[in-house]
C-alpha cells in the first residue's frame, strides 16, 4: 500500500512541476516567474522527502532544508530587487 | 500488528493528500488568469501538501527507528513561517508593478486605481488658485 501511494504522490509533484515549468515559461510578467520559481522550490523539496522515503534513508532532509533556506532568501531578494530597484538599500 | 496496519494508511493517506494538494496548487497556479488569483494556489494549497508530506515523512520514520526525528518538524515550522511572508512580498511586487487584472477581481487597492491627480484639480481659494 505504501508503494502504490509514495508512486501516486511522486506522479503527482512531477505534474506540478510541469505545471510550474509551464507557467516559467508562458508567464506573461515577472511576479508570475519569481511565483512558480517559488512554487518550483516548494515541489523539489517534495519531491526530495518523497526520494527520502523510497530510499528509506534521512541523508537528504538537509539539503532540503537547505533548499528550503536558499529559496525563501532568493524570493525575497527578487521581489525587493523589483520593488525598490536595489536589494540592499 | 494491526497498529502497523492502522499506521501504514494513515501514512499512504498523508502521501496521496500531500501530493493532491500540491498538484492543485500547482495547478490554480498555471490556469488561473491574472497574477492576483494565480497567488492563491501556491500559498495556501501547495504549503498544506508539503505539510502533509513532511509529516507522513515523520510518521514513517518515527515507526522505523522508534524515536522522532526533528529535521521534518524544522523543514514544516520553517516553510510555514515563511510561505506568508514570500506571498506578502509577491502581493506587493504585483501591486507596485500594477500588473492588469480581471474586472472579476475583487477588491480595489489605491495602487490599481487609475490616477486623479493632475486630471482635476482639487481648487485652494485660499492660496490663490481655484
Amino acid at each position: 500500500m505504501l508503494d502504490i501511494a509514495l508512486w501516486t504522490s511522486m506522479a503527482l509533484v512531477v505534474a506540478a512541476l510541469l505545471l510550474n515549468v509551464y507557467r516559467l515559461t508562458v508567464g506573461p510578467d515577472m511576479p508570475d516567474r519569481i511565483l512558480a520559481l517559488d512554487t518550483m522550490y516548494v515541489n523539489s523539496i517534495a519531491l526530495i522527502v518523497l526520494m527520502g522515503l523510497w530510499l528509506n534513508t534521512k541523508t537528504y532532509f538537509e539539503s532540503a532544508l537547505l533548499i528550503a533556506m536558499l529559496g525563501f532568501i532568493s524570493t525575497v531578494a527578487v521581489c525587493k530587487y523589483l520593488l525598490r530597484g536595489d536589494i540592499i538599500e | 500488528m494491526t497498529l502497523y496496519v492502522f499506521l501504514e494508511g494513515v501514512i499512504a493517506f498523508l502521501l496521496v493528500a500531500g501530493g493532491a494538494f500540491a498538484f492543485i496548487g500547482s495547478l490554480g497556479m498555471a490556469h488561473l488568469r491574472d497574477f492576483y488569483m494565480r497567488l492563491h494556489g501556491p500559498t495556501k494549497a501547495t504549503t498544506l501538501g508539503i505539510g502533509c508530506m513532511l509529516v507522513a515523512s515523520m510518521l514513517y520514520f518515527w515507526v522505523i527507528d522508534g524515536k522522532p526525528d526533528i529535521q521534518e518538524m524544522l523543514i514544516t515550522l520553517f516553510l510555514f513561517i515563511t510561505a506568508p511572508v514570500s506571498a506578502h512580498l509577491l502581493a506587493k511586487t504585483g501591486l507596485h508593478l500594477q500588473l492588469r487584472h480581471e474586472d472579476k477581481t475583487r477588491g480595489n487597492p489605491p495602487e490599481l486605481r487609475d490616477e486623479e491627480i493632475g486630471e482635476k484639480p482639487v481648487p485652494h481659494p485660499d492660496r490663490g488658485h481655484g
